[in-house]
């Protein structure tokens, strides 16, 4: 690897692992030998995955972690603005995971710019007579509701497998009397370890229902690409695919922020896939790999070191006429980016961040503060696999400290003794940290701003960094631990 | 400690395999009971609904759920749709459930008794509250009639044939689970007769084997069919009939048993030892076993 090594100061893999060791002292024997191997001080050198990962929380411990459900309907299915998506079971699930991953849609405004979804509301009786007739009906009204949807996805809820419902044979039978694609995703809550399995099980039905089943109308070019892997969380999707167009790439559908489902279907016939969310979608960009023998590439667009790296692996994909627009891409934003690294800069020079999210912004996100002179001090996912960390080992500084689905005794823990500057993760910790005196920025919805993505989305990003951890607030504060 | 009412109603619950006869023998023991004076509430816990038919001389009784079907909640339910009064001032309900195949009978028996307990169901004057339930305990819900608060005598019905014990054994196996965490003892067999060779002793034998009682042994007679076609119990149709008095026997023994066993199960060997020891079965030749009669 040709990664230079970064080294913080006061941390080395000794005191990394005297604080893990430490950390680990107040578990009982057996959730100790389980959680040890799920914390490790990072080897950059090596590269290699430093902790155990995708396995079973320890019960009795909080965890940060979704079910299934949560990644098919939050994650995949949820930002395809012209589905009506079913939720399928007790009103709860689809009440709770309505919108609040802010996945922005265009269209226009009260038409068809916001999500659809239902839900079938279980009740006893649905759970005894089973809810397959419920079903039918809900689906036929929700196609007289919204005429403009171009499809339905019907997401199972735990209780769905539990009675064994057949949403499958429903599915397919109201297809063909409505006439309409009818998307039956088998994604009960209790199935695997984390969101993660839903992600993937989403995959596969994209897979066995979707791609391949459309064509787009325009004629194929030598520049077409699709975008995988962006949920378009605070317009993401936008300021990505508008970069992305400006280096002269035909953006033919996004997977699945502000997606169309029939431009989904008909990306079969695109000539690169770019996957953002790695862990979310890797599986469909191997199926089309496979199947239909599309390239696909890891990229970064968080902050202007990884968006200018990013721009020219994705050149060399291609022509000389795309590698000459991303150079001139990349001469026209370089000075913008660098007024916003100098204004931001000296109020950020070498602070501390700590993070704890989802799919990529562990490892992808570290760049962008390191643009603004920040140091990343620990990271984790809630819910990654051994790619994952394979992948983050390279972007994390040298003998800094990992760690996979961490209880939040253990992430309290690590922040006492690092005494980062701030937190990224996710709402349920949003205000312990906040509690305890440290800034916070939620990264799951980019709490409530963004987008973050693209150069764009880097002022903003410079922008909220600075104010959660210059804001004079935590001066007013004294905080009594 | 708060001064406690003594409850005097005796809770139990009747399980056996498949077609054995378990709800026609429950609604003829009540009627015995109810014969006796005593005031019972038999509660259907099989999707079928069939436990109260001789005892309500109706084809089928509106049961919970398909009421709760037809309100949309439980909550809208109220429980004088659902309980009937029939032969001898019995009172009669059913869970009712799904056709087979589809949704989940199990939770319906549970959203059926809670309703009952919730709403009042459990009067002070009862005497006996019967548990008829599904052969085949195939999951939690229909473990529900025995758990913690509800009955805590069980009865199996079985008869002398070699599926009908091994059910029976199955059964005590089950009680056994939920004897050692809980008030539930097994309080005795009731064979309700096939006519298989030397069914009283054979079924005796178990009993003891299992550390019960062979309570009753209820003669083959077809005056009981006679009696179902007109959707009576036999003590209802014909009082004076040999079989209606069998029926009473079986009701007093019930009201006067006061042996509650945790049950000791047998291995499958010793089962089929004791099936060797009354000549049913033969003796393990393993030159026969999976061998076909047209190529033996």
């Amino acid at each position: 690897m040709s990664h230079p090594i970064k080294k913080i100061e006061g941390i080395t893999k000794e005191s990394t692992e005297e604080l893990i060791a430490k950390t680990l002292e107040v578990y009982p024997e057996k959730a100790k030998k389980k959680r040890a191997p799920h914390l490790g001080a990072n080897d950059q050198a090596s590269g290699c995955a430093a902790v155990k990962s995708n396995k079973k929380t320890v019960p009795g411990v909080m965890s940060a972690r979704g079910c299934a459900y949560a990644g098919a309907k939050g994650v995949v299915w949820g930002p395809i603005r012209d589905m009506v998506h079913v939720s399928h079971g007790p009103v709860g699930c689809g009440w709770y995971s309505w919108g609040t991953r802010r996945n922005l849609m265009t269209g226009k405004l009260g038409v068809d710019q916001f999500a659809m979804q239902f839900t079938s509301d279980f009740q006893e009786k649905d759970i005894v007579y089973g809810g397959d007739k419920k079903l039918k009906q809900l689906l036929i009204e929700a196609k007289e509701l919204f005429p403009l949807a171009k499809g339905i996805s019907v997401l199972s809820e735990c209780p769905v497998g539990l009675i064994g419902d057949d949403i499958n044979q429903t599915s397919r039978q109201a297809a063909k009397d409505l006439d309409l694609p009818i998307i039956p995703c088998n994604c009960e809550g209790f199935r695997g370890v984390s969101q993660s399995l839903g992600h993937h099980i989403s995959n596969d039905t994209i897979r066995d229902y979707i791609i391949g089943t459309r064509e787009f109308s325009e004629p194929e070019t030598p520049y077409d690409i699709s975008l995988i892997g962006d949920y378009n969380i605070g317009g993401d999707v936008w300021s990505a695919k508008a970069l992305l167009e400006e280096i002269g790439l035909n953006v033919k559908s996004v997977w699945t922020g502000d997606g169309e489902l029939e431009k989904i279907a008909a990306t079969h016939t695109v000539k690169l896939n770019l996957i953002h969310c790695y862990r979310s979608m890797n599986y469909m960009c191997k199926v089309m790999e496979e199947k239909f023998g599309i390239p696909w590439l890891e990229f970064n667009f968080f902050g202007p070191t990884k968006i200018r790296e990013s721009l020219r692996a994705i050149g060399e994909r291609f022509d000389q006429n795309i590698q000459d627009k991303v150079e001139q891409a990349i001469a026209k934003y370089d000075p913008i980016m660098q007024a916003i690294v100098d204004e931001y800069r000296p109020r950020l020079e070498g602070k501390k961040v700590m993070l704890l999210v989802g799919g990529l912004r562990p490892r992808h996100t570290i760049g962008a503060y390191e643009d603004l002179g920040m140091e990343c001090v620990g990271s984790g996912y809630e819910f990654a696999h051994n790619d994952d960390y394979e992948r983050t080992s390279p972007e994390m500084p040298d003998a800094t400290v990992v760690y996979d689905d961490p209880s939040e005794y253990e992430f309290e823990k690590f922040a006492h003794a690092l005494k980062p500057d701030l937190i990224g993760s996710g709402i349920k910790e949003k205000y312990v940290f906040q509690k305890m005196g440290i800034p916070f920025r939620q990264m799951h919805s980019w709490d409530y701003s963004g987008p973050y993505h693209g150069y764009q989305g880097f002022s903003v990003f410079a922008r909220d960094i600075d104010m959660a951890v210059n804001s004079p607030t935590w001066k007013l504060v004294e905080s009594p631990f | 400690m708060w001064p406690q009412k003594e409850n005097t109603m005796r809770q139990i619950a009747i399980y056996g395999k498949g077609g054995i006869g378990k709800s026609t023998t429950t609604q003829n023991t009540v009627a015995g009971l109810a014969y006796l004076g005593k005031k019972v509430m038999i509660v259907g816990c099989d999707p079928k609904a069939d436990s109260t038919r001789l005892i309500l001389h109706a084809k089928a009784q509106n049961t919970v759920m398909d009421l709760v079907r037809e309100l949309g909640t439980v909550e809208d339910l109220e429980l004088e749709d659902v309980m009937k009064v029939g032969y001898g001032d019995t009172k009669c309900v059913e869970s009712g459930g799904p056709e087979p195949g589809v949704g989940c009978a199990g939770r319906g028996v549970i959203t059926a008794i809670n309703f009952l307990e919730e709403n009042g169901a459990y009067t002070d004057d009862l005497d006996f509250v019967f548990y008829d339930v599904l052969g085949d305990v195939v999951c939690g819900g229909f473990a529900m009639p025995i758990r913690e608060g509800k009955a805590e005598e069980i009865y199996i019905v079985c008869s002398g044939e070699m599926m009908a014990m091994y059910a029976a054994n199955n059964i005590a196996k089950g009680i056994l689970k939920y004897a050692t965490s809980g008030k539930v003892r097994l309080a005795g067999l009731i064979c309700n007769a096939r006519k298989t060779d030397k069914e009283f002793e054979l079924v005796s034998a178990l009993a003891a084997k299992l550390g019960t009682q062979m309570i009753h042994f209820v003669p083959r007679d077809n005056q009981v069919q006679r009696a179902e076609m007109r959707r009576m119990t036999v003590i209802e149709y014909s009082p004076e009939h040999p079989q209606a008095q069998e029926y009473r026997n079986l009701a007093e023994k019930i009201l006067n048993n006061k042996m509650l066993v945790i049950p000791t199960p047998l291995e499958m060997e010793e089962l089929e030892d004791l099936l060797m020891e009354f000549g049913i079965m033969e003796a393990e030749d393993e030159s026969v076993v999976g061998v076909a009669e047209a190529a033996a």
